[in-house]
């Protein structure tokens, strides 16, 4: 399947799917890990992909939502932004109330 | 070399901001090993404020700033630290 096809599909079947470098047991990141540490926080389940194991991800996911960096952070659909704006979200309670959101419209 | 890429990196935001205040502050020295610091490019923290993000949520502010520095990410940045603000938000902040 086309690489942007598949992406596409993951983003739109997964209502809260993090992109980071690692995973949220073993990130390989620091960026990476705060993002995935202030997901757990909200006790949802989350869908990953960890970039590093998937190359073609890591090269085209960039241009999918115009974002150039890791982690990257989607919520139904919509990305939500990068470390430094879902740390933000989370001490601001916004992640939370967000992710509540999504939680919701998957039930 | 870092005082060159700093320079580059806020000549960059300048022209695209038209910024009251930019602090960019290497950060690279914390991040020595890690896997994303071999190719060369750095770990960048910045400071924009700039009426240029008013009325703007903070995904369209750090795209703003991402763009700005669309060439230097390939070559100087591999990665950023943005706190993107309007000047009333850093009056606000600072008082």
């Amino acid at each position: 399947m086309d690489i942007m096809k598949h992406i596409k599909q993951q983003i739109e079947s997964n209502p809260i799917i993090l992109y980071m470098k690692g995973t949220p047991e073993f990130p390989q990141c620091g960026f990476s890990s705060q993002t995935a540490q202030a997901l757990l926080t909200t006790g949802a389940q989350f869908a990953y992909v960890n970039v590093l194991e998937h190359p073609d991800i890591r090269q085209n996911l960039p241009h999918y939502a115009d974002w150039p960096t890791f982690p990257q952070l989607y919520v139904n659909g919509e990305l939500v932004g990068g470390c430094d704006i879902v740390l933000d979200m989370y001490q601001n309670g916004e992640l939370q109330q967000l992710i509540d959101g999504a939680a919701q419209s998957q039930a | 070399m870092t005082a060159e890429r700093i320079a580059r990196i806020e000549h960059a935001l300048h022209q695209a901001l038209v910024p009251e205040l930019i602090n960019v502050i290497d950060d690279s020295a914390r991040h020595i090993g890690h896997a994303g610091a071999r190719d060369g490019r750095g770990h960048f923290k910045v400071l924009v404020v700039a009426e240029a993000f008013r009325g703007q949520a903070p995904l369209a502010r750090h795209r703003q700033v991402y763009a700005a520095l669309a060439d230097l990410m390939q070559t100087d940045i591999h990665a950023l630290n943005i706190k993107a603000l309007t000047p009333d938000e850093w009056h606000a902040a600072a008082v």
